[in-house]
């Protein structure tokens, strides 16, 4: 027994307890259950296929070479044309940049609206909204396409812009509308007094106020719409496939030899884009977060 | 001349009656607070007067202007919030110039004004700082400034000192005082706290679900509450309720016999049940209370002294006295002391009605 210590300042404690072990061991196998798969991913995609034909899918690349990445991008083909990965980019970029400002500007005028302009039916207006948020997109694939052909959109970015937009607006509406409803009814009020109207306290009072809920609203909208797959094939010709279908067409387009380390780089390309922006937008995210906890 | 008007105003919410039919004429350059416990409709009111709800039916005039359907920016009203309610991410200059801008005003001018609101209210060094680097006082000045700079005719006050700490609050009540007496503005002032009411008004209205109770000066209210519940709401420690008769010119309340000579009624009553109520502060005690009309004898049960004065709860018969002694006065559990007051400065209520008789 160890000499009685008397109790003074903060208690001592046990760094390798029963709870400890357990705890740490629990999060270690799931880090390891997570990131094994992005690290035979990686691997692979700097193995040449003689190295990959020998069969270790978990040892590091003897010779690392960067030609799968550089064949991914540029040279892989779909079909009859070779172009890569890059116009799938191309793409991708092009549907996302005017869905995410549409849908957001929307969305976040919809939000204001809902949260401080209480209309008669305002109520029952947001219900609709919400219900919308739960219809299977299957019901409503086809009359979409109706609705985009007689609109002269159909098979067009714009068509795919719209249907990104629309499919945006209910989770996005509620994103805005509780966080707005969450912005203290006074300042709303002091606002209306300095005589501000519906745009103006839009504009300057609520908007500046509003950045996290902002990169909330954008890191969804991105990742929803980079990833998606479903619309981008029904909605497009081939010439404006998105990212995703592109990829999927060089995955699984089979002549001759699959060629496992180009379709993981193409898969890691095609992911890059969410994962730059988690990483890019979580400080701004959190630093966003800490700027509006200062309330005024 | 009259500064706002207030005519025949109901607000219903759906199936609930907020404001019921409510009339006040308040003249210009008055204080009038609007006293009640959370609830009454003394918010809700002062949100319709500014324009910020819209009512179910009545006028709001200012200025003998008829501002119903007026946009809160078009009635020529300030209001100052609870919350401070200052735009986070604007400077304290931004704060104040806000609604300046929104009216279109030249810059010259806005700067101005600014500054002489600044100077009023000596916040000229912190013009530059955001609110959250304010401390809750500073705050609620630039709450008091953005109305300022407007140059409006009422100024509304929503609670304004409800935020702030005791100490603090008591400093700013002054200064609204002071800034009421300089700037001589019609202000409407919304609080539960009733020292505020007490001390800064020309006028209270207490407030009960929707419907003015009394409106009057302090001194009358607190003399001459118009019925049991103002006579509650008003005055610390609470007043002495005894539930008794009026038998000719005495109340009997279990055993006792208390004269009522001197007391005004409102209207001659000899009989009767009534309630009896007499603030703790004007029970006599000791050779003070010999030589007044109603005289007793009274056990103490708890003392509580405060220093500035000593709040004792004693026995009379069955019924708990609150008193308000001296803050020096020796006195302890179950001394035996002699309690007086003068019928004139007490209140009469029936049992049925509870108005004042």
């Amino acid at each position: 027994m160890a000499e009685a210590l008397t109790p003074r300042g903060p208690k001592p404690r046990r760094r390798f307890s029963r709870t400890n072990i357990m705890l740490y061991g629990t999060l270690i196998v799931f880090a390891l259950y997570y990131a094994l798969p992005l690290y035979v991913m990686i691997v692979t995609s700097l193995k040449g296929m003689p190295e990959i034909r020998m069969g270790n899918i978990f040892s590091p690349p003897v010779e690392v070479t960067f030609q799968p990445w550089v064949k991914a991008w540029a040279e892989a083909c779909t079909g009859i044309n070779c172009e890569g990965l890059s116009r799938g980019f191309g793409n991708s970029v092009k549907i996302l940049i005017p869905s995410l400002i549409l849908s957001i500007a929307i969305a976040s005028v919809n939000g204001y609206a809902l949260a401080n302009w209480r209309f008669k039916g305002s109520e029952v207006f947001f219900t609709i909204l919400i219900i919308g948020a739960f219809i299977p997109y299957q019901v409503m694939l086809y009359p979409l396409v109706i609705i985009l052909r007689e609109l002269g959109l159909y098979g067009s970015v714009w068509g795919l812009v719209l249907v990104h937009t629309v499919f945006g607006m209910p989770i996005l509406t509620l994103l805005f509308r509780n966080y707005f409803t969450s912005v203290p009814e006074e300042l709303f009020k002091a606002a209306r007094v300095d005589g501000a109207g519906f745009w103006g306290i839009y504009f300057r009072i609520m908007l500046p106020m509003s950045l996290p809920i902002f990169v909330v609203a954008m890191i969804l909208q991105v990742t929803g719409i980079w990833n998606d797959f479903l619309f981008g094939v029904i909605y497009t010709k081939p010439a404006h496939y998105p990212m995703t279908v592109q990829l999927n067409n060089i995955v699984n387009s089979v002549q001759g030899v699959k060629e496992y380390n180009v379709n993981m780089a193409a898969t890691l390309l095609t992911g890059l884009v969410p994962l730059i922006i988690y990483f890019a937008s979580g400080k701004l995210f959190v630093r966003g977060i800490a700027a509006g906890a200062v309330k005024g | 001349m009259t500064s706002v008007l207030v005519k025949d105003l109901t607000l219903q919410f759906g199936a609930l009656t907020v404001l019921d039919n409510l009339n006040i004429d308040i003249p210009e350059g008055e204080f009038l607070v609007l006293l009640g416990a959370s609830g009454c409709g003394k918010s809700t009111l002062l949100n319709c007067i500014a324009g910020l709800l819209d009512v179910t039916d009545g006028e709001i005039h200012i200025n003998d202007r008829n501002v119903t359907w007026e946009e809160p920016s078009g009635r020529g009203i300030g209001m100052v919030f609870q919350s401070y309610a200052l735009y986070p991410q604007m400077t304290v200059e931004g704060n104040l110039s806000f609604g300046l801008k929104n009216a279109r005003m030249p810059k010259a001018e806005i700067k101005q004004r600014v500054a002489r609101a600044a100077e009023i209210l000596q916040i000229e060094p912190l013009l530059h700082r955001k609110p959250a680097a304010l401390s809750g006082g500073q705050r609620q000045r630039v709450a008091i400034g953005r109305a300022l700079v407007r140059d409006v005719d009422v100024f509304l006050f929503d609670e304004p000192l409800s935020n702030l700490d005791a100490k603090l609050r008591a400093d700013l009540r002054v200064e609204i005082k002071r800034l009421h007496h300089s700037l001589k503005n019609t202000m409407i002032y919304v609080t539960h706290d009733q020292v505020e009411a007490m001390t800064l008004a020309d006028r209270i209205a207490i407030m009960k679900s929707g419907l003015i109770q009394q409106l009057d000066t302090p001194t009358e209210i607190y003399n001459r509450p118009i019925n049991k519940y103002v006579a509650g709401f008003i005055g610390s420690p609470e007043i002495n309720f005894f539930k008794g008769e009026i038998e000719g010119t005495e109340f009997v309340t279990e055993g006792h016999r208390f004269s009522l000579q001197g007391y005004e009624f409102e209207k001659p009553t000899t009989s009767g049940s009534a309630w009896l109520g007499v603030r703790p502060e004007h029970i006599m005690t000791g050779p003070a209370a010999k030589g007044l009309a109603v005289t007793t004898q009274a056990e103490v049960e708890i003392v509580e002294p405060m220093g500035s004065d000593t709040l004792a709860w004693a026995k009379l018969g069955g019924m708990s006295v609150r008193i308000r002694m001296d803050g020096q006065a020796a006195v302890k559990t179950g001394d035996q002391i002699t309690i007086g007051f003068d019928p004139a400065r007490a209140s009469l209520f029936d049992t049925d009605t509870e108005l004042r008789l």
